[in-house]
């Protein structure tokens, strides 16, 4: 918390409204380490982390490759009296793959692989620039902000957790066999912890705007995080 | 902080004639349609916007009836457990007691049944408090049960991944095999609507109902 920097109340620059409780604050510039929280609410406003971007541009890279290989490589396979069977993750949505539920099969694919997938290209998109000090890329912003709105509807980490209360259920039933792809997912709900760490939503709008994306020219390049 | 929050006058963008983006925080003068910055909407937080909380509401309200009535998935065992059977979502509870494994048993029960009336109720509940007077106290609570609700949603998606594993996973010819029923795609949907039902609460309007105060500066 250092200088305060000039803000106008009759246009908004330099003032931050909380997106939980609408409590107007003053921009301020804050160290890497230090967490900004909302005077009424205390929802969290900002956390600059260092080094963030570059973490979380690798975070990123590493979910792409660890569902890429989920997709590929064999999920679960179960035994029982000599009879066998092994599914992939395509084998879990193509389940509902008859009648009535079969839209169920793309939405669940989109859910587990898709969103994600989708998720950390555009994180990348966004950031990758950034990080290296040049201008942003265009629809950056957009990107960045399709990447939040879906943030809810990428269920990666749900999925494994259902694998497991299914494996609970099947555990009486048949013997289990636990495929790569399984590993890669619990690998998967690590990588999004550690990024979770590192988000911080403030900080990147802020880079974007200092970056150089065209808004209407009043953004303040001086006394703001990086 | 938030005990300063009791004793504080606090200025929202609302009550200075702004708008605060709600995807980036960015305030902006009243008349202004689109953050120029993330290119989100903006929305003024008044009461017109629970509409669409309650056109969501009742869509997963309406979905969630024929979840419950028709069978969430279909065991076919021939030498293992209790022969052919469909079982609905409280009949699967009751199965699993029958069978007495207790413990799965409240985990589906609290699963299924619980949290998704709880949201219900928690979503109807603050769309008709919000912007009504409240004290400090209550809107903090009113936040909580919010962001419970929001955080809780997707994780009852769970019931619909772990019917797909079964169904792709069981299936030993005669031995076993599991089948996913109608109720599934039902409940998917009943989880998606209370998703968004959730998502177009405005947790803005929690606060509106504060009596006013002058405003500070941090």
């Amino acid at each position: 918390m250092t200088q305060q920097s000039p803000f106008d109340l009759e246009t908004g620059a330099g003032l931050l409204a909380c997106p939980r409780c609408d409590a107007l604050h003053v921009e301020e510039e804050l160290e890497s380490g230090q967490t900004a929280r909302c005077i009424r609410c205390g929802t969290v406003l900002a956390k600059p982390r260092g080094g963030a971007f570059s973490q979380l541009i690798a975070l990123s890279f590493t979910s792409m490759v660890l569902l890429i290989g989920a997709v590929f490589f064999p999920f679960l396979e179960i035994s029982r009296m000599g009879f066998g069977n092994a599914t992939s993750l395509f084998g879990v949505a193509l389940a509902f793959a008859d009648g009535i539920l079969l839209p169920l099969v793309a939405a669940l694919l989109i859910m587990i692989v898709g969103l994600p997938v989708a998720r950390a290209f555009l994180l990348v998109y966004t950031l990758a620039p950034l990080a290296k000090g040049r201008p942003p890329n265009r629809h950056a912003a957009t990107a960045f902000r399709w990447s939040e709105t879906l943030k809810p509807w990428s269920m990666a980490e749900i999925f494994i957790i259902g694998t497991a209360v299914a494996l609970v259920k099947v555990a009486g039933l048949a013997t289990v066999h636990l495929g790569p792809a399984f590993w890669a997912f619990c690998g998967l709900i690590l990588v999004n912890l550690a990024s979770r760490g590192f988000m911080c939503q403030t900080t990147i709008w802020d880079a974007i705007e200092d970056a150089g994306l065209a808004t209407d020219g009043r953004e303040m390049v001086e006394g703001r995080a990086p | 902080m938030t005990d300063d929050a009791h004793s504080r006058p606090i200025l929202t963008a609302h009550r200075a004639g702004l708008l605060g983006c709600h995807s980036c925080g960015r305030v902006w003068p009243g008349d202004q349609r689109r953050c120029k910055r993330c290119g989100a909407k903006l929305t003024p937080p008044d009461r017109r916007g629970l509409q669409a909380v309650w056109a969501w509401w009742f869509a997963g309200l309406i979905m969630y009836i024929p979840a419950n009535l028709f069978p969430m998935m279909s065991t076919r065992t021939f030498a293992g457990l209790a022969g052919n059977s469909e079982a609905t979502i409280a009949e699967g509870v009751l199965e699993l007691i029958h069978h007495g494994s207790y413990d799965i048993a409240a985990v589906v029960f609290i699963a299924s049944i619980v949290v998704p009336i709880a949201k219900f109720l928690s979503i109807a509940w603050l769309a008709m408090v919000a912007g009504r007077p409240a004290t400090a106290d209550q809107a903090h609570s009113r936040l909580k049960v919010f962001e419970v609700v929001e955080f809780v949603g997707r994780w009852s998606m769970i019931d619909v991944f772990v019917v797909a594993i079964l169904s792709a996973l069981v299936q030993l010819g005669f031995v076993a095999s599991i089948h996913p029923g109608s109720a599934a795609v039902c409940f998917a949907l009943s989880v998606a609507f209370t998703m968004l039902s959730a998502q177009s609460f405005d947790p803005r309007l929690i606060w509106r109902g504060l009596p006013l105060r002058s405003r500070t500066k941090e």
